[in-house]
């Protein structure tokens, strides 16, 4: 290769941007297959984990390679010919970098959905053309719109089995759309696909030739990541304090953190959380080079005009756009641990970077993903539960609702006792809330 | 934002085109390019720990990932120090140059530096040598050991989850019991960027900071931050001898035996490891500019290339994954 080659490369791939993504589909609808195709046909499987998939696809008696084996990963799930845990891929295109979270379909890994998609931008679900949109599909369509992720992407698989008709997708696309709507789901893209021969996956079919859209990499290349920032809340979680001490930094004092949501500049009023504390920000630091304006998620250090007393699990927000302060919270939770959630339970409560003691008042409601009906005080959530509960926190947070702010709308319960991750909560209303909302004056009140 | 690369002006051209501009009368691009998402990221991630846990300490190799992981660290804290110590699990194996390496970062920086000795172990009966002279899977007692004597609980990998198919399932904080097993079942999930490093006395947490990196984006990261590494990982000549399709160092440790004609080769180190199994690929790549093309075109994963221990068995990785490797 020539210097210049080498130049060009370089520099193409540090210019892309990166994208997260999570796929989701049940048993048999060819989710392995879909994955193992992207992986294959983008070039991003080598040669040595090809041969690796030949060899155990020959001793299975398979006659070619079965791309669903380069994604199942332990021993466990190849013995069972199933997919037990969320496994993180990688792969790039000139356009784009990509980490896709590969989340299995089973009814009892609901946790592992919600894990996939909570981080997510983008959510490819997949239906099998013969069977089109059934229970699964209607959870995993429901978790996408709960997780706020904001990209769905409908991939119709085994149309080679339909005999790549026209009409099947069109009345699949035409009723998942329909119910994701009702769902609050801001945009579906449909794609009729065939993961086993390769159809709109990377290339785009030469049989489907009424489909005139972008095959799914395609799709995954140009849907945007970038977000409207101006609109954000701006959010900074302090995580920790910086303070040299140093003969040469004697005064430094800045405060780190990934900026949540939004942009910080230099000059600007903030409020330090919880105690209300305002002053402006004199300086920020975007590793070891100052810059006037950061954004998330940036990880930056913020230096202040004034000493003030900020440590640790402190929240920075620009002095007129504070979330409330509240020791109630109200959320839809996906509990994902084995033991139950049950009303009384004494948990910690991590939001951004501050834990702190909590309990749980009520259990108002469980939300039953493939109708959507709602149980009224099921008392406790068991694994893979969706409910609503209320929490009541040791200490005032900052808690933004989930809707307007992903990540400072976010929290996880925590059991002081072993230290098992419990319940994944998105604070504020959502499609499970129980009722209407109300004029939002109940706040605190128990009386559901 | 800034895009620092060998070819910064066409970068930002081909960046602005991506991306969506800001708010009124500014052309800030709010997207970041794929490597400041990641570095932003680890940092967070590095930072996380030394807000959550009492004893945290850094593995250092010397290897490309534990030189990367270091240089998050010193810009997550700058101008401060980090609040860190550095643990080498020394298998006697060594390249000299790495070793050279290492002293020489810690002294620059003012780390303090543990060192978990397998040649201690065998010398004092505790291990033996295998029969094949690896000393890789020797590794796992006395870094547990280590860890434990020492306290410390929060321990830094430089894995990643691109590495291999056990890795992928890895998460972010990974929670060890007190004899550094690791339980795939036992997993918390991990939502959002809120993690769990929630732990008894006596248990640890791994902690990778790179889990979401590749091997490219190392080696971009490494060339647009200027990082200096170990000469090894540049073509030089070397007296190598082939075993397993792998070209290993001629040395002290066992190599070559009967019948393994040694030979000068011009090679290059993807991965650095134990002398016994890491093995070098044939290469005239001298800048890492020229190292990033040939990864870039390469048809083989760095431990397919590389690594003799991840042949064993299919599930080779995930077998010393469960007992407290790294």
């Amino acid at each position: 290769m020539t210097t210049t080659t080498t130049t060009t490369t370089t520099t193409e791939l540090s210019a892309t941007t990166l994208l997260r993504f999570a796929t989701a589909g049940s048993v048999d609808d060819g989710k392995s297959t879909l994955v193992g195709r992207l992986l294959h046909d983008s070039k991003s499987v080598l040669a040595d984990q090809l041969e690796a998939v030949e060899r155990a696809s020959a001793s299975r008696g398979q006659d070619g390679p079965d791309l669903a084996l380069l994604t199942d990963g332990l021993r466990a799930e190849r013995e069972q010919g199933i997919t037990i845990d969320v496994a993180y891929r990688y792969f790039a295109t000139p356009r784009r970098r990509f980490i896709l979270a590969d989340t299995p379909g089973h009814v009892q890994y609901t946790r592992n959905m919600v894990t996939g998609a909570s981080t997510a931008e983008l959510t490819v679900i997949l239906v099998d053309a013969r069977h089109g949109v059934v229970e699964q599909t209607r959870r995993h369509a429901a978790i996408a719109a709960l997780l706020r992720v904001p990209h769905v992407v409908l991939a119709v698989n085994k149309m080679d089995l339909v005999d790549y008709r026209e009409p099947v997708f069109a009345a699949i696309a035409e009723g998942f759309t329909a119910y994701a709507s009702e769902l609050g789901i801001p945009e579906v893209t449909a794609i009729p696909i065939s993961a086993l021969v390769g159809d709109n996956v990377v290339e785009p079919s030469a049989t489907m030739d009424w489909y005139g859209g972008p095959t799914v990499l395609e799709h995954l290349e140009t849907v945007p990541v970038s977000h409207d920032l101006a609109h954000c809340h701006a959010r900074l979680p302090v995580q920790y304090v910086i303070r040299p001490q140093t003969a040469e930094h004697p005064d430094y004092r800045g405060y780190a953190g990934q900026i949540a949501a939004g942009t910080f500049r230099v000059g600007e009023q903030v409020t330090v959380l919880p105690s209300g504390r305002t002053t402006r920000i004199s300086g920020i630091d975007l590793l070891g080079r100052p810059v006037d304006v950061a954004w998330t998620p940036q990880s930056v250090t913020l230096l202040l005009e004034d000493d003030l007393d900020v440590s640790r699990g402190d929240l920075i927000v620009p002095g007129e756009d504070a979330p409330a302060i509240t020791q109630d919270i109200e959320a839809t939770v996906c509990h994902v641990a084995d033991q139950p959630l049950t009303v009384g339970h004494r948990v910690l409560l991590k939001h951004g970077t501050r834990t702190v003691k909590a309990i749980v008042k009520d259990i108002p409601s469980r939300l039953t993903l493939d109708d959507l009906s709602l149980h009224a005080h099921p008392e406790r959530l068991g694994a893979n539960d969706i409910g609503r509960v209320r929490i009541r926190t040791a200490e005032p947070l900052p808690v933004d609702a989930y809707a307007d702010s992903r990540r400072t709308g976010s929290f996880i319960l925590i059991d002081p006792a072993d230290g098992t991750t419990l319940t994944a909560g998105m604070a504020g209303e959502s499609f499970a809330t129980p009722e209407p909302v109300k004029d939002g004056a109940d706040e605190g009140g128990w009386d559901f | 934002m800034t895009v620092i690369s060998p070819n910064a002006a066409t970068t930002r051209e081909t960046h602005m085109t991506a991306v969506a501009t800001a708010q009124e009368g500014t052309d800030i691009p709010y997207a970041l390019s794929h490597l400041d998402a990641l570095e932003s990221e680890a940092v967070h991630i590095v930072r996380e720990v030394a807000g959550e846990f009492e004893r945290p300490v850094i593995l250092f190799s010397g290897g490309k990932d534990s030189i990367v992981m270091l240089h998050l660290a010193l810009k997550a804290f700058a101008p401060a120090s980090v609040p860190f110590s550095l643990l080498h699990v020394d298998t006697g194996h060594n390249f000299p140059e790495v070793l050279e390496y290492r002293d020489r970062v810690v002294a620059a920086h003012g780390l303090r530096l543990h060192v978990a000795s397998v040649q201690d172990y065998i010398d004092r009966g505790v291990l033996k040598e295998r029969p094949d002279g690896t000393r890789n899977p020797l590794q796992t007692l006395p870094l547990t050991e280590k860890i434990q004597s020492e306290r410390f609980d929060a321990v830094f990998g430089g894995g990643r989850r691109d590495e291999e198919k056990a890795r992928a399932k890895e998460r972010v904080f990974s929670l060890r019991d007190a004899f550094s097993q690791w339980d795939p079942r036992r997993q918390r999930p991990e939502l959002w960027q809120l993690y769990n490093g929630r732990h008894a006395p006596g248990e640890h947490v791994r902690v990778f900071p790179l889990s979401n990196w590749t091997e490219l984006d190392v080696w971009q990261y490494i060339a647009r931050e200027d990082i200096e590494l170990p000469e090894i990982y540049f073509a030089h000549e070397r007296e190598v001898f082939q075993r397993s399709g792998m070209w290993l160092t001629a040395g002290e440790w066992g190599g070559p035996k009967e019948g393994e004609r040694v030979e000068k080769r011009l090679v290059r180190y993807r991965t650095v490891g134990d002398m016994s199994c890491t093995g070098a690929v044939d290469s005239d790549a001298v800048t890492l500019e020229q190292v990033i093309a040939e990864i870039a075109a390469s048809r083989l994963t760095e431990r397919g290339a590389t690594r003799a221990d991840d042949k064993l068995s299919e599930a080779a990785m995930e077998d010393r994954k469960r007992e407290g490797y790294f």
